[in-house]
């Protein structure tokens, strides 16, 4: 499907099953292959269907080459193995003439090269075993023989280089339409648009016993939709890829801006046929296979090239060696990271392997039988192998490299092919002889003060009051950005008067579903913010030169390390500054001239020899104006992209313009190494003169410094990346406002959907500036702006004095009058294009308005209406309750938020009917998932999406604790990820876990709107969620980094006509209702987001105003003085508002709604769902800057045939029938009837998932909270359990299983007890073999756990009450723990503790050397007292007398405390010894380093 | 950012007056502020709203918050800098104004708990004169371009303030002998001191506007000859024609404006003039409940009148705000005690006079009935009553601007009477108008807030006329140099 409205493919994404089987002894088997398609069956679920469920997201496999069954199955004859090779082709289905002519294009690209044509086989196909979808674009597959010419036959490199360079020219030359999967004489792909199941079905050779490989690579694509690509499926050539590269859109960038250097002797005149090594069109693994075969077949091994581009993090690591450190410094100055989550699989046909990117955010489990067969896949148990023929069992560890080699026969450990690899060349030498540090050059001979005085400048370059107040004077005075709280009702850079910098257009991107962001404070291990500046040189080369690099380890310049920059004087580095300024007569055409003058002068400085430019506006003054830092900077970049010289210099910025986290993130998102924010130093310096820093100047600098470099790291970890070199010039933003012309010549590639202005404005603007500064007396005052608080002469705010108190007075006795003076006042903003819909008119209807009484009432609207998601502790009790009254009164749905909610409220009306689910997880158990309507997956918060948050424990009182199920006076932090959702198929995971939970409550998912969203949301519906909110990015917060609250997300009005778009034309539409949330306030509101696509509305900052809220933004302070945001007893009392005021308003709003609906002449809300065609640019109201908005992609009326549901008509399907769960709760009727214990014992695969999820959704609804006792129902499990296993397991069930389990065991566990061991034949010692995946006890809130064997990484994440025993855990374990025990019994990966506010772990450290790999930011390391000797001791013989664990047998026998450190947050201690009391403070705010 | 729960850590505190039989013996200031450490704490009090109803609810718009938490971190010069930014003269609202301010102050939710933000604004003006803070501010550049501001109340002055700081050159025209209209004439020594105005009016001089006394346009100079002479005039003449009470005996020796007696007694203060109407051991009568009333019945105080009564057409407003009426944010209505009433005098509402009566062409006595107290007062039967009177003031309000110049220039006039400007900008080329000439009788804030909008619009309209065409994408920066 091609680019329509707002949709476009470019934005898909996805994730997926991959598994791989491979004999040691190279022996080529049909039965590997029969193996790997059969492993592929059992990860079906990990795949997914569209509407069409009989049409796969597509799946494939990767053999060697067959050669047996090859030669019987052609006429023609073949020349020996390795001397001829096959292009698997995908040819256009229902274009003869066109498929005969690319085979007539690839026949002479052979001969051209010099090879030979041997024949054509037809590949048969089963076309019946393919969806109809499917069918329907299937492409006619043939494959094509080479044979090798002489002088190639036998060299098995160099006839794969000559058949990679024949595939380039025919690609080039064929287009499009011409596919093909591979040609190689090594390897053969067959894929297609296929469920797992269908792919064997649908070729019929890879039935044949003769189709023989002794590896085998198998993909289960998952696609957030459906529009049929057979070319998408994997593998691709050498890779199978489960995960998303986030900085994509950089890495083809700078790939773009290497090929002019690529020359290599092995491809010699070649190489300029492979350019552009980049096939258009491709998906992030595409291009990644693209990039990696180049530099393969350019002479890396495949390791080699892995490392290179998905590298470990190794910074600060004891265990790395100094060859393999050297390795990695020296390939930094070769190329950035492609950075993301990503499980990559791969092979050549002679080794084959996976590797996991540095943070391992994705699951991978691997055994060795004892014959010597390795099966790595995405879980475990995808064949089932006898546990006595099980040599050992492993899983993928974040960076490191698991490699079966076949030549060799066996599997080379991580360290060996590093090590090996780093040996090749004195990488470390080189780049220690050859790097330069910033800090190394020479002192500068002068540092450039600021000439004008500060004032003037500041007035040229847009200073305010407020950036001195709000901002810069906290950013130095605390090292923090400075915190907001509520969202931000300001209009769009483009809809507002006063001229904001060019920065303000960008929205920062941000994960949701498809991918993680990072915890940039608890996983700083794998974060880094070097910087290199200098020359690159041929990539497909390494020499000691290439490490000729200045490396400068914060991109945040002082103005003394900026003239040690331009200073620099040697043969390897030489600096040019490069003027951006523009001379004031020219006026607003200046501009377009001024960036023509700077491409040029870049070019000449390039040809001389530069490779540091310094793009400067020091030379601003009376007479010249400074060109936007982000315009000059970016135009530089892509002008030099273009010309294919970029990477000869490094781009530094010196402007005075930045001032921001945000704006010094653009500017190194659009390619700036460095950047020298002057006049922020410089005013800093003022500050601390005028005395309004206590702080000596150097101090307030570095702070400032720190700050930002900060809010950069949590900017690039929203996105899931982990490297600043990674993120320079990934152009992770969408402009809003810009128009094409300016964002396809100089921001090429970044999204801009609704056009916007151009230089011409951009310069008017910056001229407006320039004259406040110049001429004149130099003692201005700055201006006002009222962005941060709302002023009269400042920006325009939606929520101002005007339309709060009119609200507050229509809902006391004010009546419809007042209301609609309120609602005249905030639409009347519609007039001064505040909000894009204000932008927008009704269209009158063909067939006329209607009476008003034919309108549907308005009791049935408002129960489309909820409130927003506010947690309790970030509203107070009463403000909470008070919503969720109103609600139940009228039918509507109020939301827990993320805080759980007190048992107390589920039998009254106070209950809220969206009980949300979180990262935290605070206050989830099975009881609080029973006890609601709807359960609503947060991934995202308008006000800072991709961002965690923190409740400090001085806040947390009793009753907040109790409620999220926590420690009192112990704090609290949510992660940016939901630790069991790193991709879409886990989203479906947990979707299927919720059910199981609650069979009958909605599932929700939130998400918040940006670029993609729509296609996200096509994945969210085929994951089986009931309900998608789109959240606009002015939602609300109890407490975010302001860079957060003003630059990250979109207006919901595109998100959500994406998101329509999107699954109208996925057919996907009819299955899940559509809800948006994001300042909406009145009828007008509620009725153009019905037409843009939504069934139901969210409000929340409205209801609040009408119960009392005055805006005034302290929500984080705790001193909200109308009792609303605030947990202080005494201003609680001053909480005035009551249940009526917000069924007040809600009926406003839908009476005024229906008044719209009857001119529209629509009776029935359904009937407005999605009628974009009533909604028009309302082209009377005239805005001088608005003009070059385009609104004609977000009114887009999707191209689907008449009668294509535009609203939910259906019901998903429910995907819980055929359930183990079923079988479990018929075995514990008795129990569930009246108590009576039962024991059980079932058979186990990986295709059960979420066992014992549905019997506790039934024992809590029988038992309630308490459950039943202890051991009422005892069920004994075999075999591989699926995920989930025991997630949310309730009180008086216990699970043993004998064999292991996957990712998420005990998810959520609520007072239930889980047992995994080996069966008791197994031939694998079960201390050193894993057992259980990654996040096993996630958000756990009671009951016991035990494993005998070595679990995943995060063990006991979020635990914030059960006690388990493991022999073992991997990276980041116990993270953000805030209750419970966890006793570890061997080896400890990096990072344990993490985060761990609460609880205690008792560490096995037989080395002494746990310090190293703990995160010690909040705990305390101990020996053992005597109260936890016995806690210890109990916990150990339950281990021993549930999994018969010998490793527990070994210390109960011969006892000594010694052996163990004990693991305890310093705030737990606290709390366990002074026990904070009542009615303290408690609200969710913002993380900040010093707090954690 | 203030201090964090400030208001929860200390009480509202009020201005400090001298007792009111103390301060009846003279006639100097009798309200003072708190010592400044003090003040800090209640400016502390202020939470920096994000929507600050008080500075929405300040006609200048001055911007509350941010002076409240420079007073609050001990920043008083800042603070001065940050007043002025909206207000030329801080120290005459922060002693005059009835302060909206407040009564918009989110902690008056919890009524009688707002920030005293009226004091904190006096207190900075007054710290700022004090320290030598407030200087002349002349400009760097002149235009050359000639401004006549007609008036020398609140609102010329803060006009010619405005124009000379942006380098016009601007004349005063005053009928009176002296600058400041009615803060000068009509309020009382005791509420300001006039020599509060005179430093003013001197800041003003030394930056360059010349100020012509005792000149009548339209009698002195015609409109005409004003118009020539100059490129803009400014109309600032304000609002005062009194509304009259057309009853029986109100040709009585012995009743006048309200307006009239104030005048007198302010240039008897002064020394200027001798007095010619004196409250001194008569009965006096102000009909008229409001601001001027009040002044009226505290120099009878100070007079030693015999008896002071003061009526009010109106009814008695509720003792607290009424959320139905005028619920916050708004001006509520209900009932304040006048200073004035503190120092002696009776207070009576819903009182219709009839009549007066006296001998030999002097009034002697008042006669009234009650009425409904809301319009259109019908007189309740039965009520009749009867009062001695020696003097009677009429301070029923004002009905608009005198007609005579304005006549002359022949400006348009809205449906009240006033001068009809939207934008300041009159029926007439280049005549201009502002104050309570154009919106009516009003506060001194707002005085000053059309002043200061006033000389935006004559320097853009100057702007525009005398480049003519020219593109003016950049042009009108409005000028915020800083006022000290």
């Amino acid at each position: 499907m091609r680019r329509q409205g707002l949709y476009d493919p470019a934005f898909e994404h996805d994730a997926c099953g991959i598994a791989f089987v491979a004999r040691l002894d190279g022996a080529r088997t049909h039965a590997t292959v029969s193996q790997a398609l059969q492993a592929l069956e059992n990860l079906e679920h990990r795949g997914a269907a569209g509407a069409d469920a009989d049409t796969g997201d597509g799946a494939g496999i990767l053999v060697q080459l067959p050669d047996t069954f090859l030669r019987a199955a052609v006429r023609f004859p073949l020349p020996p193995r390795g001397s001829y090779g096959v292009a698997m082709c995908f040819l256009p289905q229902n274009d003869p003439a066109r498929r005969a002519e690319l085979e007539r294009l690839l026949e002479e690209t052979v001969r051209a090269e010099g090879q030979t044509v041997l024949g054509w086989r037809d590949v048969p196909v089963n076309r019946a075993q393919a969806g109809a979808q499917a069918r329907l674009f299937a492409p006619v597959i043939r494959q094509l023989f080479v044979g090798a010419s002489d002088e190639l036959a036998g060299d098995v490199l160099g006839f794969e280089r000559k058949l990679y360079v024949i595939r380039r020219v025919a690609e080039r030359a064929g287009g499009e339409a011409l596919v093909i999967p591979s040609f190689s004489a090594r390897t053969l792909v067959y894929k297609g648009m296929l469920t797992s199941p269908q792919l064997g079905r649908y070729f019929p050779d890879l039935a044949d016993d003769r189709f023989e490989s002794a590896l085998a690579l198998v993909h289960s694509r998952f696609s957030t939709n459906t529009f049929p690509s057979w070319a998408l499926a994997h593998p691709y050539r050498l890779i199978a890829h489960n995960g998303e590269i986030n900085t994509l859109r950089g890495n083809l960038n700078w790939i773009r801006a290497r090929e002019s250097q690529l020359a290599s002797e092995l491809f010699g005149d070649d190489v300029a046929k492979l350019i552009p090594v980049i096939r258009p069109g491709g998906s992030d693994t595409a291009v990644l296979d693209n990039v990696l075969e180049l530099l393969v077949l350019a002479g890396r091994s495949l390791p080699h090239a892995l490392m290179m581009l998905v590298p470990e993090a190794y910074a600060g690591r004891a265990d790395v060696t100094d060859e393999v450190r050297g390795f990695y410094r020296f390939h930094e100055c070769l190329t950035e990271a492609w950075d993301g989550p990503a499980a990559v699989a791969f092979t050549d046909g002679t080794v084959i392997g996976a590797t996991l990117d540095r943070n391992g955010l994705r699951p991978g489990r691997f055994f060795e039988t004892t014959d010597g067969v390795v099966v790595m896949a995405s879980e475990a148990g995808v064949l089932d192998i006898p546990a006595d023929r099980i040599r050992r069992k492993g899983r993928l560890q974040p960076g490191k490299l698991f490699l079966v080699d076949l030549e060799q026969g066996r599997i080379v450990d991580d360290a060996e092919v590093k090590q090996r690899v780093a040996a090749r060349r004195p990488y470390g030498d080189w780049f220690d002889r050859e790097h330069v540090r910033l800090a190394d050059l020479p002192e500068p001979a002068t540092v450039q003060g600021v000439r004008e005085p500060v004032q003037r400048l500041q007035l040229a370059f847009g200073y305010t009051q407020e950036d001195m107040k709000v901002m810069l004077a906290p950013l130095a005075a605390n090292a923090e950005e400075a915190i907001g709280s509520m969202g931000n009702d300001t209009p769009l850079a483009v809809l507002s008067n006063r001229r904001p910098l060019l920065y303000s257009y960008f929205k920062q991107l941000f994960a949701q579903v498809t991918n993680p962001p990072i915890d940039p404070i608890r996983e700083a291990v794998v974060m880094s913010v070097q910087s290199l500046v200098g020359s690159e040189r041929n990539l497909l080369d390494e020499s000691p030169e290439h490490a000729r690099q200045l490396v400068i380890d914060n991109p945040i310049l002082r103005d003394d390390e900026l003239e040690r920059l331009r200073q620099v004087d040697s043969d390897v580095f030489k600096a040019h500054t490069i003027d951006s300024t523009w001379p004031v007569v020219d006026g607003v055409d200046g501009l377009d001239d001024a960036i023509g003058r700077m491409c040029g002068a870049a070019d000449t400085a390039l040809e001389s020899g530069a490779n540091i430019l310094i793009v400067s506006d020091r030379a601003v003054g009376p007479e010249r104006v400074a060109v936007p830092s982000l315009l000059a900077v970016a135009a530089i970049h892509h002008h030099l992209v273009r010309s294919g010289t970029r990477l000869q210099a490094g781009l530094v910025v010196e402007s005075g313009e930045p001032r921001s986290v945000q704006s010094v993130a653009v500017l190194i998102g659009y390619g700036a190494a460095a950047v020298n924010p002057y006049l922020m130093l410089a005013t800093i310096g003022r500050l601390v003169e005028e005395g309004r820093l206590d702080l000596p100047r150097e101090e307030a600098e570095e702070r400032a410094l720190k700050a930002i470099g900060k809010g950069l790291r949590k900017t690039i970890s929203k996105m899931g990346i982990s490297t600043l070199a990674s993120y320079c010039g990934a152009q992770v933003f969408e402009a809003v406002g810009l128009s094409t012309e300016l964002v396809d010549e100089h921001f090429t590639g970044t999204p801009s959907r609704i056009g916007g202005i151009g230089t011409r404005e951009l310069a008017e603007g910056a001229l407006h500036r320039h004259a406040l500064a110049y001429p004149a007396a130099g003692d201005e005052l700055l201006p006002v702006l009222g962005l941060y608080a709302w002023r009269r002469e400042g920006e325009h705010h939606q929520w101002n004095p005007e339309t709060i108190s009119l609200l507050q007075h229509a809902v006391r006795g004010g009546g419809r009058a007042t209301y609609e003076q309120f609602a005249a006042a905030v639409n009347d903003d519609a007039v001064r294009r505040s909000t894009l819909r204000g932008l927008l008119r009704f269209r009158e209807p063909d067939g006329g308005a209607i009476p008003l009484e034919q309108v549907e009432p308005a009791a049935e609207i408002v129960k489309r209406f909820s409130t927003g998601a506010m947690s309790l502790g970030s509203l107070s009790r009463e403000a909470h309750e008070t919503l969720a009254v109103a609600m139940n009164r009228i039918g509507a749905r109020s939301n827990t938020g993320e805080g759980g909610e007190d048992p107390e409220r589920f039998g009254d009306d106070r209950r809220s009917k969206i009980k949300q689910v979180a990262s935290g997880r605070f206050g989830v158990n099975i009881d609080y998932l029973c006890n609601a309507d709807e359960l609503q997956i947060k991934m995202a918060q308008g006000a800072k999406p991709g961002e965690g948050g923190q409740l400090p424990g001085y806040k947390v009182d009793p009753y907040i604790a109790g409620v999220r199920l926590t420690t009192p006076g112990v704090g609290l932090i949510s992660p940016p990820p939901h630790h069991d959702i790193y991709s879409i198929e886990d989203l479906k995971q947990l979707i299927y876990d919720l059910r199981c939970a609650n069979p009958s409550a909605r599932i929700s998912v939130k998400l918040v709107a940006e670029v993609g969203v729509g296609t996200v949301a096509a994945g969210v519906a085929k994951c089986n969620a009931d309900h998608i909110l789109v959240s606009g990015h002015d939602g609300g917060t109890g407490a975010s980094p302001v860079s957060s609250i003003f630059h990250a997300g979109i207006p919901w009005e595109i998100g959500l006509a994406e998101t329509q778009q999107t699954l109208v034309l996925n057919d996907l539409r009819s299955r899940v209702w559509v809800q948006t949330d994001g300042q909406l306030k009145t009828g007008r509101d509620v009725v153009v987001a019905a037409l843009l696509g939504a069934d139901e509305m969210g409000f929340a900052t409205a209801p609040l105003v009408a119960t009392g809220c005055v805006m005034m933004r302290a929500c984080h302070l705790n001193t909200c003085p109308v009792g609303i945001a605030t947990q202080d007893p005494e201003l609680r009392r001053r909480f005035r508002g009551k249940p009526e005021h917000v069924i007040e308003f809600m009926f406003h709003v839908a009476e005024d709604a229906r008044r719209i609906m009857a001119a529209l002449g629509i009776a029935r809300f359904d009937d407005l769902v999605g009628r974009v065609d009533l909604l028009e640019p309302d082209e009377a109201i005239a805005h001088w800057r608005a003009r070059g908005i385009d609104l004609s992609n977000v009114l887009r009326v999707p191209d689907v045939p008449a009668g294509t549901p535009l609203r939910r008509t259906e019901a998903q399907r429910s995907p819980l029938a055929g359930a183990l769960d079923w079988r479990l709760i018929d075995a514990a009727a008795p129990a569930l009837h009246d108590g009576t214990p039962v024991h059980a014992a079932f058979d186990v695969r990986n295709v059960d998932r979420t066992v014992g999820g549905l019997l506790s959704h039934r024992v809590t609804r029988k038992a309630g909270r308490a459950g039943l006792p202890p051991g009422t129902i005892r069920l004994e499990l075999r075999g591989s359990a699926g995920q989930s296993f025991g997630a949310w397991l309730a009180p008086g069930i216990e699970l043993t299983l004998a064999g292991e389990a996957n990712d998420y065991v005990g998810k959520g566990l609520s007072g239930g007890v889980i047992a995994v061991r080996p069966p008791r034949n197994a031939a694998f010692r079960a201390e050193e073999n894993v057992i259980v995946g990654n996040t096993v006890l996630y958000g756990a809130t009671a009951g016991r756990a035990f494993f005998r064997g070595i679990a995943g990484e995060r063990f006991a994440v979020r635990n914030s009450g059960a006690s388990a025993v493991v022999e073992g855990v991997g990276d980041h374990g116990c993270e953000y723990m805030t209750g419970g025990r966890v006793v570890v019994l061997g080896a400890t990966g990096r990072n344990f503790a993490a985060g761990m506010s609460g609880g205690i772990a008792y560490v096995v450290d037989p080395d002494g050397d746990l310090s190293g790999r703990c995160n010690l930011q909040l705990v305390g390391l101990e020996t053992l007292a005597e109260a936890d000797e016995d806690d210890v001791r109990a916990l150990l013989a339950e281990h021993l007398d549930r999994t018969g664990s010998t490793v527990a047998r070994r210390h109960l026998d011969d006892w000594d405390p010694r052996r163990f450190v004990k693991v305890i947050p310093h705030d737990y201690k606290r709390a366990l010894a002074e026990p904070v009391s009542t009615g303290g403070v408690g609200f969710l705010t913002t993380e900040t380093e010093e707090a954690a | 950012m203030g201090r964090i729960g400030g208001f929860l850590k200390a009480g509202r505190l009020e201005a400090p007056e001298r007792a009111p039989e103390l301060r009846v013996a003279d006639v100097r200031e009798f309200v003072g502020t708190l010592p400044l450490t003090e003040l800090r704490e209640q400016a502390g009090r202020c939470m920096e709203c994000g929507v600050p109803f008080c500075h929405n609810a300040c006609p200048l718009g001055n911007l509350v918050p941010d002076w409240n938490d420079l007073v609050y971190r001990d920043r008083w010069r800042e603070a001065s800098v940050e007043l002025h930014r909206t207000n030329n003269f801080p120290e005459f609202t922060g002693r005059l104004c009835p302060a909206p301010c407040e009564a918009a102050c989110v902690l008056e939710i919890n009524e009688g708990d707002a920030v005293s933000i009226k004091q904190v604004e006096r207190a900075i003006a007054d710290r700022a004169w004090d320290e030598g803070w407030i200087v002349p501010q002349p400009p760097a550049r002149r235009t050359g371009r000639r401004v006549a501001v007609v008036g020398a109340g609140p609102a010329g002055l803060a006009c010619a303030q405005q124009l000379a700081r942006a380098g016009e050159d601007v004349v005063v025209f005053e009928r009176d002998e002296a600058a400041g209209g009615l803060i000068r004439f009509g309020v009382p020594e005791f509420k300001l001191e006039k020599r509060l105005v005179e430093r003013r009016v001197e800041q003003l001089a030394a930056e360059g506007v010349r100020f012509r006394f005792g000149v009548e346009i339209g009698v002195d100079l015609t409109a005409a000859e004003l118009r020539d002479r100059y490129d803009a005039v400014v109309l600032a003449t304000g609002s005062r024609v009194p509304r009259d009470l057309p009853i029986p005996g109100r040709d009585l020796a012995g009743v006048h404006f309200a307006m009239d007696y104030l005048y007198d007694r302010a240039r008897a203060i002064a020394g200027s003039a001798d007095a010619a109407i004196t409250a001194a051991g008569k009965h006096v009568v102000v009909i008229g409940g409001g601001d001027t009333g009040a002044d009226c019945v505290a120099h009878a105080n100070r007079e030693r009148a015999a008896s002071i009564t003061q009526l009010e057409l109106l009814g008695e407003p509720p003792p607290a705000r009424r959320d139905d009426l005028t619920p916050w944010p708004l001006w509520p209505m209900k009932l304040r005690a006048s200073y004035a009433l503190k120092e002696g005098g009776d207070r009576r509402f819903a009182i219709s006079t009839t009549r007066f009566s006296g001998r030999a062409g002097r009034v002697e006595a008042i006669h009234w009935q009650r009425n409904s107290g809301v319009p259109p007062f019908e007189l309740v039967a039965g009520t009749e009553e009867s009062r001695p009177a020696g003097l009677v003031l009429l301070a029923m309000g004002f009905l608009g601007p005198d007609p005579q110049a304005l006549d002359q220039f022949g400006v348009d006039r809205d449906g009240r009477g006033n001068i009809a400007a939207e934008r300041h900008l009159t029926s007439v080329e280049g005549v201009f108008a502002a104050g309570d000439a154009r919106r009516g009788q009003s506060l001194v804030v707002w005085a000053i807030d059309e002043g200061r909008r006033c000389a935006q619009a004559v320097r853009s309209w100057l702007d525009e006329g005398l480049e003519n065409g020219a593109d003016h994408t950049f042009v009108s920066i409005a000028s915020t140099r800083r006022t000290e």
